[in-house]
């Protein structure tokens, strides 16, 4: 009981840093699942007919979630400096991975008898694609979509290391004062922060997969 | 003669890295308004050649005319919006109301909104699903039947004059496809389109066809007639080995009860004279009479031990088990008469009037007519 009040004393003194970080987290989320989402949907897309193109780009995608995340974070440091930019390209890899699958493998369940009659009633490729294929692949990609908001989510908490901001910052100054008074406090907002967070974007993201939606749940 | 509807002009088809054609130098026209049926064994390019027709896949060679048209090389898309095109797995679009999938094509045609919503439930009703209850649903709340037939609802969407099927009744129960194959034959008696319609069945090709065309690997023509011509008189062996056994039982899918002589047995009316009736039975040969009420329906049959039975004719006579009518196929006939007491079947017009009854003998001889090249097709008077 002690603990948790001294928790909320802590969270309470420090109400426009939990908003600024909060938003700086969120800022990550959101530029980045648009980003990833964005060039790993055209991604898929492009390469939904070249099989070839098509497991290159997932081998690549897989390659960069494979790096260990403190590395990817400081490897482009050289290059964009410190802040918001290097945490962000870092991110960015991870996040395509996730959508890429998700589309190519939505793109492919579409049935080929599907295919064949939208194209033997005189639907243009382009028709096809966006009258046919992604609605029936939506589903699918956006659960992709969803897995790399958590993601990014989850991993923004390092870009607190190269100054890049978010609820990590808590959970960094918490523990570089260990065993300070309030370093413990500091490092639970950190996670309880980003739980919160994650679970109010899992829950977004699902309400808006059930508004777009269109086909009846159940199977044929 | 009337320009055909739709002509191959010398057409090949080489898929990539297959040494052999699929379709060998075919040329075959399609007259309006006809069902023309392309039979043939497994991977005999039937679908190739279907294929070809609405350009799903390019010729290598050749010429494809549509209406007097070279379609050759025009946008594949704008012709495929003018000719219907059903295949065996239907190919619904899954998050698609049914409504939505019926207007895929009036929709790319940009026909205004009232006139397709119009022409989706003027469509279901034609494939006889009430508009009502089947508008808002979704693809998999229907059954295999069911969504057939909006796969050819959808194909007849905005009124093509042309529908290619490629074993649109293939994946479904044989009732269900007998019935659907009825409904069918219903239809396109009232809407006249021009049909190529791919099956490996002969019995289906035999029923369905207006003309077949028997294909032999590559897509070779082996004969293409009119279905009884084809029964009647294969022209080689192999439509022979196609045809089967059964050909003279598949013929008589052909014809109707109309079609042949009936045989007007001996007739007998309340009040009956026993000692007459018993000297007809006996001079008739047939071991039957059919007694008949006042409107001249039939009642029951009579041989010579109900005649001298004690109890009340019509309750002495054995019972009518089915009767035809004049447009039931000979095959209908035949699995009467095996089902009938007297091993004849009674015929009655749309009145229940009595026609006459088909005998193993006017089939037999109408079979043996139908081996020469010719039936006779004179019916002779009703009951003496
Ligand atoms: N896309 C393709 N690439 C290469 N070969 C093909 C292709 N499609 C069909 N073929 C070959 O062409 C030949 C004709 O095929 P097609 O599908 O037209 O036969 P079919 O008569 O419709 O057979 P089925 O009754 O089994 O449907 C077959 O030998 C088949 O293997
Ligand atoms: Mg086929």
């Amino acid at each position: 009981m002690d603990g948790l009040t001294s928790w909320w004393d802590f969270v309470s003194n420090r109400g426009d840093q939990v908003l600024t970080t909060v938003l700086e987290t969120l800022t990550y989320v959101v530029t980045v699942t648009v980003a990833a989402g964005a060039v790993a949907i055209t991604l898929g897309v492009v390469t939904r007919h070249r099989p070839f193109a098509r497991d290159l780009s997932l081998a690549i995608a897989s390659v960069f979630l494979t790096i260990p995340s403190l590395a990817l974070f400081t490897i482009f440091i050289p290059l964009v400096g410190l802040g918001f930019a290097p945490s962000f390209i870092a991110l960015f890899l991870y996040a395509i991975l996730p959508i890429l699958r998700n589309t190519t493998t939505g793109l492919a369940a579409v049935e080929p008898s599907v295919l064949e009659s939208a194209r033997g009633m005189g639907l243009t490729p382009t028709q096809v694609l966006l009258k046919v294929q992604l609605p029936l692949a939506w589903p699918v990609i956006l659960a992709g979509v969803r897995v790399s908001a958590l993601l990014t989510v989850g991993i923004s908490a390092i870009a607190t290391l190269v100054a890049g901001g978010g609820v990590g910052d808590f959970i960094k100054s918490g523990l570089a004062r260990l065993p300070l008074p309030n370093s413990l406090e500091s490092i639970w907002t950190g996670v309880i922060l980003s739980l919160a967070l994650a679970l109010t974007i899992d829950i977004v993201l699902r309400g808006l997969g059930r508004l777009t939606a269109r086909q009846p749940t159940r199977t044929v | 003669m009337t320009t055909a509807q739709i002509e191959l002009r010398h057409v090949s088809k080489t898929y990539e890295g297959v040494e052999e054609p699929a379709v060998k130098d075919l040329s075959l026209s399609v007259e309006p308004g006809e069902i023309l049926v392309l039979v043939g064994p497994s991977g005999c390019g039937k679908s190739t050649t279907l294929r070809l027709i609405n350009r799903m896949i390019e010729p290598s060679e050749g010429t494809i005319v549509y209406e007097g048209e070279d379609v050759t090389t025009v946008d594949p898309n704008k012709l495929r919006r003018r000719i219907g095109y059903v295949i065996q797995q239907v190919g619904l679009f899954p998050h698609r109301t049914i409504a939505e999938n019926i207007a895929t094509v009036p929709e790319l045609l940009k026909w205004p909104k009232a006139k397709v919503a119009e022409r989706i439930d003027e469509l279901l009703e034609l494939v006889g699903m009430d508009p009502e209850v089947y508008r808002d649903r979704y693809p998999s709340e229907l059954s295999g039947g069911q969504a057939q037939r909006v796969g050819v609802a959808r194909a007849l969407g905005a009124d093509p004059d042309v529908l290619l099927m490629d074993e649109p009744f293939g994946a479904i129960d044989p009732i269900t496809r007998d019935r659907l194959q009825n409904e069918f034959l219903r239809l396109q008696s009232t809407l006249r389109k021009t049909i190529v319609f791919v099956t490996h069945d002969i019995d289906e090709a035999v029923k369905m066809g207006d003309r077949i065309a028997i294909l032999r690997e590559g897509s070779q023509i082996a004969q293409l007639d009119k279905p009884e011509v084809i029964l009647a008189e294969p022209a080689d062996e192999f439509v022979e080995n196609f045809l089967g056994s059964g050909a003279i039982l598949k013929s008589l899918t052909l014809k109707r009860v109309r079609d042949i002589d009936l045989d007007p047995l001996v007739v007998l009316r309340d009040p009956v004279h026993r000692g007459q009736a018993l000297t007809a039975l006996a001079e008739s040969g047939s071991g039957y009479a059919v007694l008949v009420d006042r409107d001249n329906r039939p009642v029951c049959w009579i041989n010579e031990r109900s005649l001298n039975s004690s109890s009340e004719l019509a309750k002495a006579g054995r019972e009518i088990s089915v009767q035809l009518q004049p447009e039931d196929t000979l095959q209908d006939a035949l699995s009467a008469m095996l089902q009938s007491s007297s091993g004849h079947a009674v015929v009655v017009d749309g009145t229940g009037r009595y026609q006459g009854c088909c005998t193993i003998e006017s089939l037999a001889h109408f079979v043996v007519g139908m081996g020469n090249g010719g039936t006779s097709l004179e019916t002779t008077g009703r009951s003496a």
